[in-house]
């Protein structure tokens, strides 16, 4: 007790002295009348204390940069990977080679097939007028346009063709490019840049994935022609994006899916496309010359007008037996391409003989109309011949020209399917010199739809020909799938 | 590197504040037009944007006739130029009827092969009778015929490599085959002025891309030693592999590849180079086998070779040649081969001749005497220049050789007054060079003769004084005021 009581008075008197002492030097001072107590020294020296610390620099690790000889050893030890991952013995397939042009019928191993590979959809390939016009083209022009269309890649024949298909399809203006591949993956990043927001279909073909990459716009994609899916997708969006109206809003279809053989409803996506302000991009690669009664493509097909369509993209290497590309619109779009499209602008200009090529294609195509009644009256032939084929479904439309037959039971990967499916394409022309093909995918494909083998139905086959390749599919796949199922 | 002089480098800025004033103000008034006339656009954004359409509707339409001239023969040493006409300011232009036979230094013929040629035309019209124009097929499925693994086979022996591949498009070579080698975690270092091809094949790859200065060997070295040290940005995991892509002769520039310098630099790193030969292969060389044989570098320690078959074959597409186990795995992954229809038969039949001609297989000497004549042609013609005081870059042996132009209103004088003289000549603007660097750019071909050339020189030294180009004085003193100069990359 008397102990505390001791401490207790040597703390106060301890304070006493404190504050005497600090009270002390201003006991009387008075600043406008307030009294200048001692606290106010301690506020200040530790105002000062305070300013001090932070004018002083934070504690940092010290720096030390890697030395020129630790750089070295790192640049040693680093190893990397091959080039390219070892081959294995997947990869040992090859295609066979064609010793004759590749019309509906083609010589393979000196042996004469049926051919199914190519996408003659007119049978066009060794047509005589497109053959004259090539040659007379190739003797004033030489081979290749040896320039940009800039840079005087130009050739009057390029203008020629553009305002060919400009006319046949009724559009203000068209361009061409000089690869098929090259025009979608060029003009929707002339379109569509960060920012924008593209709603594809997953079933859309490569050249349309990479330009969709390419554009680095927001993609969102729907299930493979499913309009109730497109329809939600493009209402997600028109909710989430609340500045969604000084986007620019895309839909990207395809009319005939390369990978499906599928036909858009571009009825439906008409309807879709205005209820929702979206500008639709269509490529029409497999289906121009083919839909519609005179080969106008799926517009016509479905009896819209062109110029509802914002752009329409399509490859000639298909139904006018050429090669390049077209994108096809109104006059501000292709304008707008022949300064901003880079497989455009950085590429020399399509070969003139393949431009005249493809005009000669559009005129013999406007002649005879029934070169199209004769691709339908086959493509309806070879469906009625597949018809209760064992193991395999048609997954395509029946208007479509490429006949897609997709496997009933997977095997369950990709690779055995592909497997299966080669097998049966190896034998169905090695015993009944039936040339068709199965659908590969590339490791960069994003594409998920399931593979299939891939007829394509030309004008040029004759009904003999179909029934011989039905017959022969129904056989093989009889024989290999029978155990299967 | 370009040194642009101070006074120039002022008057571009101020010629193209100009036209971006009045560009502007042009546009003020259509908006208030377009306002009172209601817009039709109903909902949609503008399908065009900001400051691209600006500078094509403002800028480029104004001097729309000096690009994209149509022509109607072929691209040979002399050629038919269309005229055309416009009624409304140069928005669109009208063919006519009347043509200009013009002496042709815009086309890529270094060799001579875009007109009909004796030994080639015959084939190529042979094989176009035998298969068509078009295979209407992928390689992969029925695109593949006897022609194309002749093709192939030509091309892996006419670059010195084991195997190759070919494509029916030069642009689709570049930007199908990078995504196929390169992803997530490898790197791509790239020379800072590759083709546009190039740099969209590098985008789609999803690889980190880094650039190196232009054709700067030391500063490739600087940024290899960092990256590899560093490794992948925010993991800091190594590198699973880096390639360095360089062009053989850079179109744009003309100048050669320093390509003993980077390949010495890639072997040491264990980068993979990249070689891209569009303007090279065939134009340059002793036996017209690009770079590799004009700077005496080993085709073997090039991984990647990659070239294009517009230009010196006269013909279309591209090829990829590399070691055997490259072009298999590239004929089972790359997209362009499986996807895209083959290359045009009597295109690969072009080739096939040309490449002949090139090795005088076809029994005579005019390959040798096409690439001595197209040596000869490109530095007479380079020499020439220079001695009259323009400012020509690039390289010597190189059949490009662009004149810089600088400022906005030089591009359409120089290109219109030549043309006026029977010359038809390049002008390169934005987006293919940087802003301030327009350049006019001539290609040389074999098939020019020395009349042609000497012409050629008359009409561009009247036009250049003309327009006043001649940045130096001319010959005998050439002296480059390096103080007075600001340095562009």
């Amino acid at each position: 007790m008397m102990d505390s009581a001791v401490v207790l008075n040597f703390v106060n008197s301890a304070i006493d002295w404190v504050k005497l002492v600090l009270d002390a030097p201003s006991a009387r001072a008075v600043v406008f009348g307030f009294h200048i107590g001692g606290h106010l020294f301690v506020e200040v020296f530790l105002l000062v204390v305070i300013l001090f610390l932070l004018s002083q620099k934070s504690y940092k690790p010290p720096k030390r940069p890697l030395t020129n000889k630790e750089i070295d050893e790192l640049c040693d030890e680093w190893v990397p990977e091959p080039l390219i991952p070892s081959l294995n013995e997947d990869l040992l397939h090859e295609p066979p080679v064609l010793e004759s042009a590749a019309g509906p019928h083609t010589i393979i191993n000196g042996k004469e097939v049926i051919n199914f590979a190519s996408a003659n959809y007119l049978g066009l390939i060794g047509h005589q007028k497109l053959l004259d016009s090539c040659s007379s083209s190739l003797e004033k022009y030489g081979v290749g346009s040896c320039g940009p269309r800039g840079f005087y890649g130009t050739i009057d024949v390029h203008l020629d063709c553009e305002a060919r298909i400009a006319k046949f399809l009724g559009t203000r203006d068209s361009i061409l490019y000089s690869y098929g591949l090259s025009t979608m993956f060029s003009a929707i990043p002339a379109f569509s840049k960060k920012g924008d927001i593209i709603v594809a279909d997953e079933g859309v073909h490569w050249g349309i994935q990479n330009g969709l990459y390419l554009s680095r716009s927001t993609v969102v994609y729907f299930k493979h022609n499913d309009m109730d899916s497109l329809r939600n997708t493009l209402e997600n969006i028109t909710s989430k994006y609340k500045r969604v109206k000084n986007l620019r809003r895309y839909i990207v279809v395809e009319a005939i899916y390369q990978n499906s053989g599928q036909i858009a409803p571009l009825d439906e996506i008409i309807k879709l496309k205005e209820k929702y302000r979206f500008r639709v991009l269509l490529d029409e690669s497999n289906s121009f010359g083919v839909l519609g009664i005179s080969g106008r493509g799926l517009t016509e097909h479905f009896g819209v007008p062109a110029d509802k369509l914002d752009i329409i993209t399509a490859a000639m290497g298909h139904a006018l037996a050429t090669e390049g590309g077209f994108c096809t619109g109104s006059a501000r779009v292709i304008d707008h391409q022949r300064l901003s499209s880079s497989g455009y602008v950085f590429s020399a200009s399509l070969p003139p003989y393949l431009a005249s090529a493809a005009i000669t294609a559009i005129d013999i195509l406007e002649e005879n109309p029934n070169l199209l009644t004769k691709l339908k009256n086959n493509i309806a032939a070879l469906w009625r011949g597949l018809s209760g084929i064992t193991g395999f479904t048609i997954a395509s439309n029946p208007e479509s020209p490429i006949v897609y037959l997709r496997l009933e039971k997977s095997t369950g990967s990709a690779k055995d399917d592909l497997r299966l499916l080669e097998n049966i394409a190896e034998r169905v022309l090695k015993e009944d010199s039936v040339f068709v093909v199965t659908s590969k995918r590339s490791t960069l494909d994003k594409c998920r739809l399931p593979l299939g083998i891939r007829l394509f139905v030309s004008a040029g086959h004759s009904v003999s020909d179909l029934n011989k390749a039905s017959e022969s599919l129904k056989k093989v796949a009889a024989l290999v799938l029978g155990g299967h199922n | 590197m370009i040194a642009i002089p101070y006074l120039t480098a002022l008057t571009t800025y101020f010629s193209y504040g100009l036209l971006f004033a009045f560009g502007q103000f042009r546009d003020f008034f259509r908006k208030l037009f377009d306002w009172f006339t209601s817009s039709n656009l109903h909902g949609y954004a503008p399908i065009c944007l900001g400051l691209e359409d600006f500078y094509i509707r403002r800028l480029y339409l104004r001097i729309q006739d000096c690009f994209g001239r149509p022509i109607c023969s072929a691209p040979d040493a002399w050629f038919d130029v269309v005229e055309r006409y416009s009624n409304d300011n140069n928005k669109t232009l009208k063919r006519t009827t009347k043509i200009s036979r013009c002496l042709n230094l815009g086309s890529y013929n270094y060799l001579g092969f875009a007109a009909a040629d004796e030994y080639c035309t015959p084939r190529v019209v042979e094989t176009l009778n035998k298969y068509s124009p078009s295979t209407c097929s992928s390689r992969v499925d029925g695109g593949t015929t006897l022609l194309h693994n002749e093709l192939e086979e030509c091309v892996a022996n006419f670059v010195r490599k084991p195997a190759a591949i070919v494509f029916g498009m030069g642009y689709v070579t570049n930007s199908a085959i990078l995504p196929v080698l390169m992803g997530k975690g490898s790197l791509i270092i790239s020379d800072s002025l590759n083709h546009n091809s190039i740099v969209n094949g590098a985008r789609g790859s999803g690889a980190t891309i880094r650039v190196f200065q232009h054709n700067t060997p030391s500063h490739l070295e600087e940024v290899l030693r960092e990256q590899i040290a560093e490794g992948q940005p925010r993991t800091h995991r190594p590198w699973k592999k880096i390639v360095v892509i360089v062009e053989g002769i850079y179109s744009m520039e003309g100048e050669l590849c320093k390509l003993p310098e980077i390949v010495a630099i890639c072997k040491q790193y264990k980068a993979y180079t990249y070689l891209d030969e569009a303007h090279s292969i065939g134009a340059v060389g002793k036996t017209g086998r690009g770079v590799c044989e004009l700077l005496g570098v080993d085709t073997a320690d090039v991984d990647i070779m990659m070239g294009t078959f517009t230009k010196s074959f006269g013909s279309c597409g591209g090829y990829i040649a590399g070691s055997k186990e490259l072009i298999k795995y590239l004929k089972y992954t790359c997209p362009a081969h499986l996807y895209a229809t083959s290359i045009s038969p009597p295109a690969a039949q072009q080739i096939i001749s040309s490449i002949k001609v090139i090795l005088g297989e076809d029994g005579s000497n005019r390959g040798a005497q096409k690439l001595a004549q197209i040596r000869e042609n490109s530095n007479f013609f380079r020499s020439e220049l220079q001695k009259m005081g323009f400012e020509v870059i690039g390289d010597n042996d190189s059949p490009v050789m662009p004149i810089m132009l600088y400022n906005p209103a030089k591009i359409p004088a120089f290109s219109r007054e030549c043309l006026k003289q029977n010359v038809a000549v390049v002008t390169v603007a934005f987006p293919a060079t940087p802003l301030l660097l327009a350049r006019a750019r001539i290609c040389i071909s074999a098939s020019h003769s020395r009349e042609d050339l000497i012409k050629a020189l008359q009409v561009i030294s009247k036009v250049g004084d003309l327009v006043g180009i001649k940045y130096f004085p001319a010959e005998p003193q050439k002296q480059q005021q390096e103080g007075k100069a600001v340095k562009f990359d």
